[in-house]
């Protein structure tokens, strides 16, 4: 409906209307969007040149000239919430000063896409459709300028958010034209056009991401800082053994102390994604609660809790060849390249622990969960730190019942998910809780709750094979894979991937996968697998080109051989050539190459995932006493066209420094089933005084632009321990480096 | 229960707290500025940098009762009236936060560091800031952040003298 008074036109302008008739976006298959041709329904008596409106799902232009881009992708530092809207400004021809983002305040795949954000995925998937959205909204502003201006829509062009006429000095601004624009025809999407790169205003530039102002003043809008009117504080302590049945607690006690509203003991239903059993104890302060938890006693039935020990793990690992239970990849014959004596041929165990996702932000959710009185229907009201609504939407429905419109969803900002905040646990803790006490409830994980039941990056181990020929090139490549296997069945971040490098490269190239039973939950932490597999592959390929005599950035470049794309049915695969850009560019920008003093050395690796080529060169030193210092790291990278430069940076840069926190000094071991690492006092982390310099170079191809959230992390490690090795003279096959000795 | 009174942000403030309640949670749960985070919750990762008579300290470990009568200055506070701290700005200007969770502490511990030192060195920065964890790795923007801010007051002070 277009606003008729001004009261109409306040509720366009807050919000509070559906502007669902405007647009109609349906899904496609593949998490693909298209723009349904549907006009909207406007009728010329009610047009005005003054005034606000809504051109799409995404842009609204406000009377007072502001220009609100809807961001419907969670934020978690990843940065989505400022790339997007520049997209949709870019084609738009706004100026970026008019631009408000804010956040969609409903979840509606229907509407706004796929509103979940992982995989470095987001702005792949959404590049198109930010676009369409600009570019339909620039196209309505033009189609009313040229009624208004009585001038042919060919004359007339879109930039610093007015419609100019390029043979005058004519022009109108957006916010003129906004009412008008808002009755003009859809254009066909098939009709867009897209602005060339080279008359980017926007995309490529550097915009400091749009919260900062609230996050440097403390307004930033955590999910951990929700208030509501009689909001109680809740926590929520399960069995240390994850899958300990409670069997009592001295519920009396508890409710007794000060500050505790209420005590329940809560059974679950023994999924750990879900609802765990456990105590729950609200409360009129977080403080409260937490010192409450150190009067509780709990006894658990733990006969079908986990067990499992890191240490079994590491002695069942230790004990297997080179060859797997399940060989999963095979490609010609890598028996005969093993045994020809001809042939140099090594073999090497690497070793990787459990990690934490160690968000910042604990786990945190707050519920208001309002049953229906008189004939009315239940409600749930939700303020969710996550990356996916509309996987809440899933679990609100299929464990609660509750259809989409029973559900409040506001998704907050997060501080920090990496992969971590894609369960519903915490979530439905936060419901039983409110369920419970009748009121909203913020529940609050302790550190150590955060860490204790946590969704690890799982550990592992790898033995690798390879031989060199005579002449120094690749003769054959083989791993295996020693994972983990929960309920029988191997983990999904364990295994033998053929698209990855070097198997999809090699002619005669093996992998196999041995599991081990580990019930300790394990999920998708910043790039998953990749971070595993990027530091056994890309040591061992330096360990071979050193049995064969090579340099290791020849061999690199002679392992991808020719111009390709390794899977031609999607061109997110890896592309050979744009390897052999990065791997060119890192080693030049980085000085490969170069006399190292004593103690010093160079070391590179590249890792291709995410539809991200990266390479990384890291300059290290190594003293007496076993202090690493990593001095500088180079990185080169291409995800096709920077979105935001600002930003890529700075997760090229993080990613490096994770990368390296990680390999420093982290490491989750479990025994009993018990975590045994629960704060920062037993998990290390890189600190300021220990972050390199990270000098970053991104190769800017023709192709789509994809995400950085993830791919700027896994040549990390291998970089760093390659360094090492040329440093010292000593092999790094194991993570974390303070448990091989070593200082940082 | 106690009733403590004390400075928060320039205004005199009362809250009923038990006496060991941390400050953190004095801030946060009862008075409501929720800008200064809870972390770790053993004073390890710095979210909770708050200053007390204009020293950083830690707030999830200073039981309440500790500053009764004194000078608290959350992340809140830092700006004067609407004009940003030169960090804040700066923080701004350089992009530094990613998920931002950690910033109000890494700011507290910066602006605490610039009042004693104008013109802090990189290992000056990395001294008064390592027990600041940022878990998206923004360090090398924070150290940089730090410095633009050194320069602007400095820059700012100049143009004031000369004027």
């Amino acid at each position: 409906m277009t606003p008729k008074n001004k009261t109409e036109l306040a509720s366009a302008i807050s919000g509070q209307t559906s502007r669902r008739d405007f647009l109609k976006v349906t899904g496609l298959v593949g998490g693909g969007l298209a723009l349904a041709a549907a006009a909207p329904g406007w009728t010329q008596d009610t047009r005005k040149l003054v005034g606000g409106g809504d051109l799409n799902a995404y842009v609204q232009i406000r009377p007072d000239g502001r220009i609100v881009i809807y961001s419907g992708s969670p934020e978690m530092g990843q940065g989505i919430k400022t790339s997007l809207p520049m997209i949709v400004a870019e084609e738009m021809g706004a100026d970026w000063d008019d631009v408000i983002v804010e956040q969609t305040t409903e979840v509606d795949t229907d509407r706004y896409g796929r509103q979940s954000t992982g995989g470095s995925y987001t702005v792949f998937l959404n590049w198109q459709m930010m676009r369409e959205m600009g570019a339909t909204a620039r196209e309505m502003l033009i189609s009313a300028a040229a009624i208004v201006m009585e001038l042919p829509r060919e004359e007339l062009r879109a930039q610093d958010s007015r419609v100019r006429h390029l043979l005058s000095d004519r022009s109108r601004s957006f916010a003129e034209l906004a009412s008008l624009a808002q009755e003009q025809p859809m254009p066909n999407k098939a009709d867009l056009q897209f602005r060339d790169r080279e008359d980017y205003r926007i995309l490529g530039t550097s915009k400091s991401q749009v919260d900062s102002l609230q996050i440097v003043t403390g307004q930033g809008d955590f999910g951990i800082d929700t208030r509501v009117p009689n909001m109680l504080y809740g926590s929520y302590t399960k069995c240390s053994a994850v899958g300990g049945k409670l069997v009592d607690a001295n519920i009396a006690e508890l409710k007794a102390l000060p500050g505790i509203v209420d005590a329940y003991k809560v059974p679950g239903n023994g999924d750990v994604r879900e609802l765990l059993d456990g105590v729950g104890i609200v409360g009129t302060s977080t403080w409260a609660v937490f010192e409450a938890r150190k009067v509780l006693k709990a006894t658990w039935d733990e006969r079908n809790a986990n067990k499992d020990s890191w240490a079994g793990f590491a002695e069942f690992a230790s004990q297997q060849g080179d060859i797997g239970a399940e060989v999963l990849y095979e490609q010609g014959d890598v028996d005969g390249a093993l045994e020809d004596p001809n042939n140099t041929v090594i073999s090497s165990f690497y070793e990787y622990p459990y990690l934490s996702h160690l968000c910042l932000e604990p786990m945190n959710c707050t519920a208001h969960y309002r049953p229906g009185k008189n004939g009315a229907m239940d409600h749930l009201e939700v303020w969710l730190p996550t990356q996916s609504g509309p996987r809440f939407q899933t679990l609100a429905k299929q464990r609660y019942g509750l259809e989409k419109d029973q559900l409040t969803i506001h998704v907050k900002r997060m501080g920090g998910s990496f992969g971590r905040r894609t369960s519903g646990e915490y979530i439905c803790e936060a419901i039983e809780l409110s369920k419970l006490s009748g009121q909203p409830v913020k529940l609050t994980w302790s550190r150590e709750d955060s860490m204790r039941h946590d969704y690890f990056r799982e550990g592992g181990f790898c033995r690798l094979r390879g031989a060199m020929t005579k002449d120094g090139k690749l003769a054959a490549w083989e791993e295996h894979t020693i994972g983990t296997a929960v309920d029988g069945k191997p983990s999904r971040w364990t295994g033998v991937h053929p698209s990855t490098f070097p198997i999809a490269t090699s002619a005669h190239a093996r992998g196999s996968l041995t599991t081990y039973p580990m019930d300790t939950p394990s999920g998708p932490w910043r790039a998953p697998f990749s971070n595993t597999h990027a530091f056994v592959s890309q040591c061992f390929i330096n360990e071979l080109a050193e049995a064969g005599g090579r340099d290791h950035v020849e061999l690199l470049i002679e392992m991808m051989g020719e111009p390709r794309w390794l899977e031609p049915k999607t061109f997110r695969a890896m592309n050979t050539e744009r390897a052999i850009g990065v791997i060119k560019l890192a080693a030049e920008k980085g000085g490969w190459g170069r006399a190292m003093p004593a103690g010093r050395g160079l070391g590179i690796a590249f890792y291709f995932c995410h539809a991200a080529h990266v390479a990384e060169l890291a300059e290290v030193s190594v003293d007496d006493q076993g202090k690493v210092t990593v001095h500088k790291v180079t990185a080169a990278v291409d995800v096709g066209p920077i979105i935001n430069r600002s930003g890529a940076l700075n997760q090229v840069q993080g990613s490096i420094i994770d990368g390296y926190s990680a390999m420093a000094g982290q490491k989750i071991t479990m025994e009993g089933g018990r975590i045994q690492q629960t704060n920062l006092d037993r998990y290390p982390v890189l600190r300021i005084d220990a972050a390199p310099e990270v000098d970053v170079h991104f190769i800017e191809s023709d192709y789509d632009p994809t995400g950085l959230g993830e791919p700027g992390l896994p040549p990390l490690a291998a970089a760093v321990a390659n360094a090492m090795y040329a440093a010292t003279g000593k092999r790094v096959r194991s993570m974390p480096l303070l448990d091989a000795g070593y200082r940082v | 229960m106690t009733r403590f009174t004390f400075n928060v942000n320039g205004a005199d403030t009362q809250v009923d707290a038990p006496d060991e309640m941390p400050l953190l949670w004095v801030l946060r749960d009862l008075i409501g500025l929720t800008g200064s985070k809870y972390g770790c919750g053993i004073g390890q990762c710095g979210a909770c940098t708050v200053h007390l008579n204009g020293e950083p300290i830690r707030s999830c470990l200073l039981p309440v009762s500790q500053v009764a009568g004194q000078t608290i200055t959350t992340i809140e506070g830092l700006a004067q009236g609407s004009e940003l701290h030169a960090l804040q700005q700066a923080w701004i200007d350089k992009d530094v936060a990613q998920c931002g969770y950690c910033q109000s502490g890494q700011l507290m511990s910066a602006a605490a560091l610039l009042r004693r030192n104008a013109k802090p060195s990189d290992a000056d920065i990395d001294a008064a800031m390592v027990g600041n964890y940022c878990r998206c790795g923004t360090y090398i923007r924070i150290r940089e952040a730090i410095h633009a801010a050194a320069l602007s007051v400095d820059a700012t002070a100049k143009t004031g003298a000369q004027s």
